[in-house]
Parts: C-alpha cells; sequence; structure tokens
C-alpha cells in the first residue's frame, strides 16, 4: 500500500497558516488586556475562553450557519469575491481560527501579566509608546510564552477533528486533514492504515513537544523571564 | 520652581488613608522623603512620574503635568525614575538599556564612564551585581536628561560600602546634570549627607519639611545625644537590669534602673539620650 500523505500536508498547511493569522490577531489583544484594568475584562476573557469548553459540534454548527450563502456574512463573501466559505479550505481556516484562538491568547497574556509591572513603567518612562513597549521590551522577555503558545495553537490545530468535519467534510485534497483521514480509516475498518497513520501523529506531536520543553527549560537556565 | 499638590485616597493593609501632598521644591535641590512603610513614599514618587493617577496639580519648571483634564502620560514627562527592583530590560545589554532611553551614544559613553561601567557596557544586566545594576538604572534614568529624577530607596539593598561609594556618585550625577532629585530612604545617615531638605512623611501627609538637620537631629534641650533605637533583650545581671538596644546598625548594652525595667518591654521603641557629658571621639584605624 502506498501511504498517502496528502491528508499530513493539508493538516500542517492549515496549522502554519492559522497559527500565523492568530499569532497576528492574538498578540495586539493579549498585550491590551495584560494591560487593561477595565472592568469589563472578565467579559472579554471569558468570551475569548469559549472555545475551550464548548463542545467542537456546536462552535462547527455555528460557523457552518454564519459562513453559508444563506446567512448574510457567506452571502456578502459570495458576492464580492465569489467564493464559497463552507466545505473548503478557507472554511477551514475561518473555523480553525476562532476555535484555536484561545490557545494562542492565553499564553500570551499570562507572559505579558508574568512581567514585572516595573519593566513596562521603565519602557513608558525611557519615552517609548506601547506599541515600542511591546516589540523592544514585552515581545523578546517572554520568549517561553511565544513559543508555547504558537507550538500549542499549531498542535491543537493540527488535532482537531470536530469543527473540521461540521465545516469542511472530508474532501480528499480540499479539507480531509489527517485527524478525518484517520476517523475515516477507522470506519471502513482499514485498521493498518489508521495505525500507520495513528503513529506518525504521536511521532510528530512527540518531537514537537519534546523541542519546545527542551527549549524552555534551557530559557530557564539561562535566567530569562516569562 | 516645582509644585506638588496632590490628593489620592489609597487602600491599604492598614485601612484606607488619604494621601494629601503639598510640596514647593526648588529647582536643582535635592530633596530625600522619609517615613515609615506604608506612608505613601513610593506612591508619591509615582504619581509624580505619572504612573499612578491622582487628583491636583503638578507644574514643572511652569510645564504643566497635572490639571484638572490635562495629565501627562509617563513618556511626556521630563523625569527619571529608579526603581526599588532597578527594573532593567534583561534582554539588552548595559548599553543597550542606556540608548533604549535616549539614543545618544556620547551621553552613554560618557556615563558608563562617570559610574566605571566601561568594561561591563556590552553584558547583560543579569550578570550584574546588585551595585552594578543600580548603577546602570541610575544612568538609564538620566539618558533623557530628566528635569526630575526619582529614586525609590535606591541603595537600601546594598551593603554599606557600596552605599557610600554610590551617594557619591548619586551627588556627582545630580550637580552634573543639574536635575532636581527626589529620594526616598531609610537612612538618616544617607539623608543627612546627601540631601538639602527632607520631607518627613506619615499617613500620606508631610509632616516636617526642613533642612535635614533641622528634621533629624533627635536631640532636645539639654541633650547632648539622642538616638532612636529598638529594644532586643532586657536580662538581668546580679541587682542591675541590662537593656540591649539596637541603634541603626550598632547594638548597645544600657544599665536600666529597677523602675526603667519594669516599663519597657522587648521590641519598644526607645530613645537613648545622655546629658552632660563629653564624649571621645577617635579616629578608627
Amino acid at each position: 500500500m502506498e501511504l498517502n500523505l496528502e491528508p499530513f500536508y493539508l493538516s500542517f498547511k492549515l496549522a502554519t497558516i492559522v497559527s500565523i493569522i492568530l499569532f497576528l490577531i492574538a498578540l495586539p489583544l493579549a498585550w491590551k488586556l495584560s494591560q487593561s484594568r477595565s472592568k469589563l475584562k472578565p467579559i472579554y476573557e471569558a468570551f475569548s475562553a469559549l472555545p475551550i469548553v464548548l463542545p467542537p459540534t456546536v462552535l462547527g454548527f455555528y460557523v457552518l450557519f454564519a459562513l453559508s450563502q444563506n446567512s448574510p456574512f457567506g452571502a456578502f463573501i459570495e458576492d464580492i469575491f465569489g467564493v464559497k466559505l463552507v466545505f473548503n479550505f478557507y472554511g477551514l481556516v475561518i473555523a480553525s481560527c476562532l476555535y484555536s484562538f484561545p490557545f494562542m491568547l492565553q499564553p500570551l497574556q499570562s507572559g505579558f501579566e508574568s512581567l514585572p509591572k516595573s519593566l513596562i513603567e521603565a519602557s513608558y518612562l525611557c519615552g517609548k509608546s506601547s506599541f515600542q513597549t511591546l516589540i523592544h521590551v514585552a515581545l523578546p522577555n517572554i520568549k517561553s510564552s511565544l513559543l508555547t503558545a504558537i507550538v500549542i495553537t499549531f498542535a491543537h490545530t493540527v488535532g482537531e477533528f470536530g469543527v473540521v468535519l461540521m465545516v469542511g467534510g472530508s474532501i480528499p485534497g480540499e479539507t480531509k486533514v489527517a485527524s478525518i483521514a484517520i476517523y475515516e480509516f477507522v470506519e471502513t475498518l482499514d485498521y493498518r492504515s489508521a495505525h500507520i497513520y495513528s503513529a506518525i501523529m504521536v511521532a510528530i506531536s512527540f518531537t514537537v513537544l519534546l523541542l519546545v520543553y527542551i527549549f524552555n527549560y534551557k530559557q530557564k537556565k539561562i535566567g530569562f523571564l516569562g | 520652581m516645582i509644585i506638588i499638590d496632590v490628593k489620592k485616597r489609597l487602600f491599604g493593609s492598614k485601612g484606607d488613608m488619604d494621601l494629601d501632598i503639598k510640596l514647593d521644591i526648588k529647582e536643582g535641590s535635592f530633596v530625600s522623603i522619609l517615613g515609615k512603610s506604608g506612608s505613601g513614599k513610593t506612591t508619591l514618587l509615582r504619581i509624580i512620574a505619572g504612573l499612578e493617577r491622582a487628583r491636583g496639580n503638578i507644574s514643572v519648571d511652569k510645564e504643566i503635568w497635572l490639571e484638572k483634564k490635562r495629565v501627562l502620560h509617563p513618556r511626556e514627562r521630563s523625569v527619571g525614575f529608579v526603581f526599588q527592583d532597578y527594573a532593567l530590560f534583561p534582554n539588552m545589554s548595559v548599553k543597550e538599556n542606556l540608548l533604549y532611553a535616549n539614543a545618544d551614544e556620547n551621553l552613554a559613553n560618557k556615563l558608563l564612564n562617570m559610574t566605571e561601567l566601561d568594561e561591563m557596557k556590552d553584558t547583560l544586566p543579569t550578570t550584574l551585581s546588585g551595585g552594578q545594576q543600580q548603577r546602570v538604572a541610575i544612568c538609564r534614568a538620566l539618558m533623557r536628561k530628566p528635569k526630575i529624577l526619582l529614586l525609590d530607596e535606591p541603595l537600601s539593598a546594598l551593603d554599606m560600602q557600596m552605599r557610600e561609594k554610590l551617594q557619591l556618585e548619586i551627588l556627582k550625577l545630580h550637580v552634573e546634570f543639574k536635575t532636581t532629585t527626589i529620594m526616598v530612604s531609610h537612612s538618616p545617615n544617607e539623608i543627612y549627607k546627601m540631601s538639602d531638605f527632607v520631607a518627613l512623611m506619615e499617613d500620606g501627609k508631610i509632616k516636617k519639611y526642613g533642612n535635614p538637620k533641622e528634621i533629624l537631629l533627635k536631640t532636645s534641650g539639654s541633650q547632648k545625644f539622642s538616638f532612636g533605637g529598638r529594644i532586643l533583650d532586657i536580662y538581668k545581671a546580679d541587682i542591675l537590669h541590662i537593656a540591649v538596644i539596637a541603634i541603626d546598625n550598632q547594638i548597645v548594652e544600657i544599665v536600666l534602673d529597677s523602675n526603667e525595667a519594669q516599663s519597657l518591654k522587648i521590641g519598644d521603641s526607645v530613645r537613648v539620650s545622655t546629658k552632660a557629658f563629653s564624649p571621645v571621639v577617635s579616629k578608627v584605624k
């Protein structure tokens, strides 16, 4: 049997794109939240953490509903760009971004919050803006939180199943990612392929996590914060 | 003139307290703030720097930093702040820490030279000793040539020798940069040596303001010597009672009569004073 690597390729492509998009979105939000003294902060935090507790099917259902041609948003996108957002790769990216959002936001936010307050204040007193402080002081001093956020988001996206199935279905080469391929092998009683795919997933996941822990351990040894 | 007139409600562990400070400071002077912990000293510094909100007015050299609706952000205030924990950026070398505040190479080199940090300029601050980190923090605070330099117990974590060395360096920099310096300190010795004026704070208010001699000398009337101290121990030796009293960093034994011994207990704050004797002062070899 020849091993079809396409589902893995799709999984990693999806995870890479989602990680990049979420990094750009979550970074300023995490920074704002960490510095915020607003009374509304718990509301923002609870809202952003929703994807962690919601069943993937609930999230998947809402996303499917919002992106389909029957919703104003889905119709708008289709009218303007001529793109359908469900049962294709775009829909998968949008759904995964929502689903993995807290996994990027929370490590970044707690990294920023663990920085000594005086460090941020010292930067302001050096005449720097909030953005300059983020780039030059905050971000370089939360390296391990940064890595954790990116890796966890990536891994979580690779590992997701429910949302992807709801929004993307299982179209080979388009939305059939590794986790769904494994599900189908099991359903069709192709245990041999399921074993091979699963073993590959375990090996990759373990290696990635191992590298993260080694990196974090070294960072602590050097004495970096965060 | 630097005019400070601020109010703020503070919520402390010992209950709430109103900070209410009126202070006019002559430009270029060195002012020390003395007071128990929890009296609002650090908060006052933070309000001046703009790190803490408060009602009232602050104007520096006719520039308004705080007024009803006008609150200048810390980055817009010409102020240098030395934090108790130094707050050096761990990802930048000593020199980069300085240049981050102001990209003036010459000034950075001059400051590093004045504080004997030349050789350390490329090292990361985490590898420096406490005294060295403190100097970097002071240099960084001066990089923007601030009108006001705020020092929050800058020397409290250092040993005696290093303290004395840095006291001189801070004074040198204070004169060289013509800043107005406001320093929180617990050490009367330090305050006396360095300051032009002393503000004694208590419960969020300024209790006394004057020159160091007026505020710090505790003798009154015919007393020749008077020191504040704390009783560490009282013990009986034959018919005498002897108290062991800590005065600043030193410990003395003083004979008590039985009335005194009964009215005092371990942990009491006491004043040790004498009248009519002439002490011998000799140089320590």
